[in-house]
């Protein structure tokens, strides 16, 4: 791990590692959420938010957390920065907080974050794990981002709001309810092995 | 008593929370491999989400709610669903070491799956009675057990079939995952 240079461990969570594609982890906002673009990227940069924030604070106690109760440790960590999150998009930005609803709490027990905190921020210093955190949430933020786009255009004609097509256009209503984010998730992931084979 | 059993068949069908509502997706994929893994992860949830109901109900009405505190509900029921895993694990292994073989690995899991912290939400979100809230952490397990299951059945034949290299394993899980909430979707009709 640490011959791996600073500008990789940004990267490899854009592409060779991309979540929720590489590692199936955090597969319930991706697939909630991702009904329209806006909501996609708002839970994006939420995510990528709590990420950059609980592995700063796990790697810097890395050193101090007995390793017997550093899960619980993480938690506590993650759950704090979730309320901060909930409570600052409820100030701001509150028609997407009620569009995102439930899963605002969820980024809990989003397995992306624990996972990073586990596998990456306990073990590494201060500087990557801002770079790791920033690249996997910017690498979530571009999936959940592409995967709204794609089922809002298809499924409701628009992206971020805009209509694309002419009143003529029969939304495909299939992709914005819950068994199209499944079919095209998997499509999605069919295509990336496709290309990104090693 | 006709309310409660439409909420409880919602909760099961017309509202799964798998398929539907998408909670809990990771350990439907990862346990779905093999029938015996999907049959003790259901049981888990089961048991640990309806005593995860109970305990983080009242100790939002109780503690949180008449001290004005509702905003760090997230961190106390988070708190709340791992001290009770640990706790059931322990009491399992000491009482009822069956159940405890059966449920195995399963157990400390469930601390991190989404479907256990969604419902006991839910049930605060729809500001639920105490008897209300009861059917709900029974039937929303249940009705993850039943996808789970049901959706196990079918990945075992899928090994069994050709299926593309790129789509292979969970891309063609997925997919047929979309197929089966298809069905689910069938019965929005029902209430």
């Amino acid at each position: 791990m640490s011959e791996t240079s600073l500008v990789q461990e940004f990267t490899k969570g854009l592409w060779k590692e991309i979540p929720p594609f590489r590692l199936v982890l955090g597969l319930c906002p991706t697939l909630a959420v991702t009904k329209a673009f806006d909501t996609g990227f708002g839970m994006g940069l939420a995510l990528t938010f709590v990420l950059v924030c609980s592995n700063i604070l796990v790697s810097l106690g890395r050193k101090i957390i007995p390793s017997k109760v550093r899960v619980p440790c993480f938690i506590i960590i993650i759950a704090t920065f979730v309320v901060i999150v909930e409570l600052v998009m409820q100030a701001y930005t509150y028609s997407l907080f009620l569009r995102l609803g439930i899963f605002i709490p969820l980024i809990v027990v989003n397995c992306i974050v624990l996972g990073r905190a586990e596998a990456f921020a306990s073990k590494q210093g201060i500087g990557r794990s801002i770079l790791d955190g920033f690249g996997m949430g910017l690498g979530f933020t571009i999936s959940l981002s592409v995967l709204g786009s794609i089922r809002e255009i298809f499924g409701a004609g628009k992206w971020a709001g805009m209509e694309l097509f002419g009143a003529s256009f029969q939304p495909f209503t299939f992709m914005v309810e819950a068994p199209g984010a499944f079919v095209c998730l998997g499509l999605m992931l069919g295509i990336m092995n496709l290309f990104g084979k090693e | 008593m006709e309310d409660y059993i439409l909420l409880a068949v919602g909760a099961i069908l017309v509202n799964n929370i798998l398929l539907i509502q998408y909670l809990g997706n990771c350990p439907f994929l990862g346990t779905s491999k093999s029938m015996d893994t999907a049959v003790g992860m259901a049981m888990a949830v089961v048991f640990v989400l309806a005593l995860a109901g109970i305990v983080t109900w009242i100790i939002y009405y109780v503690f949180l709610v008449p001290f004005g505190l509702e905003y760090i509900r997230t961190l106390a029921f988070i708190l709340v669903i791992a001290a009770l895993v640990q706790f059931v694990e322990l009491f399992l292994k000491k009482s009822i070491p069956a159940l405890y073989a059966g449920l195995g690995i399963f157990l400390p899991l469930i601390t991190t799956n989404c479907a256990v912290f969604g419902v006991c939400i839910i049930n605060i979100d729809e500001e639920y009675k105490f008897l209300e809230m009861l059917v709900s952490s029974i039937a929303y397990p249940m009705g993850f057990g039943l996808a789970l299951i049901l959706f196990a059945g079918l990945r075992e034949r899928i090994i069994i079939g050709r299926v593309p290299t790129p789509m292979q394993d969970v891309a063609i899980a997925l997919v047929t995952a979309g197929f089966m909430s298809l069905s689910f979707l069938g019965f929005k009709g029902m209430i």
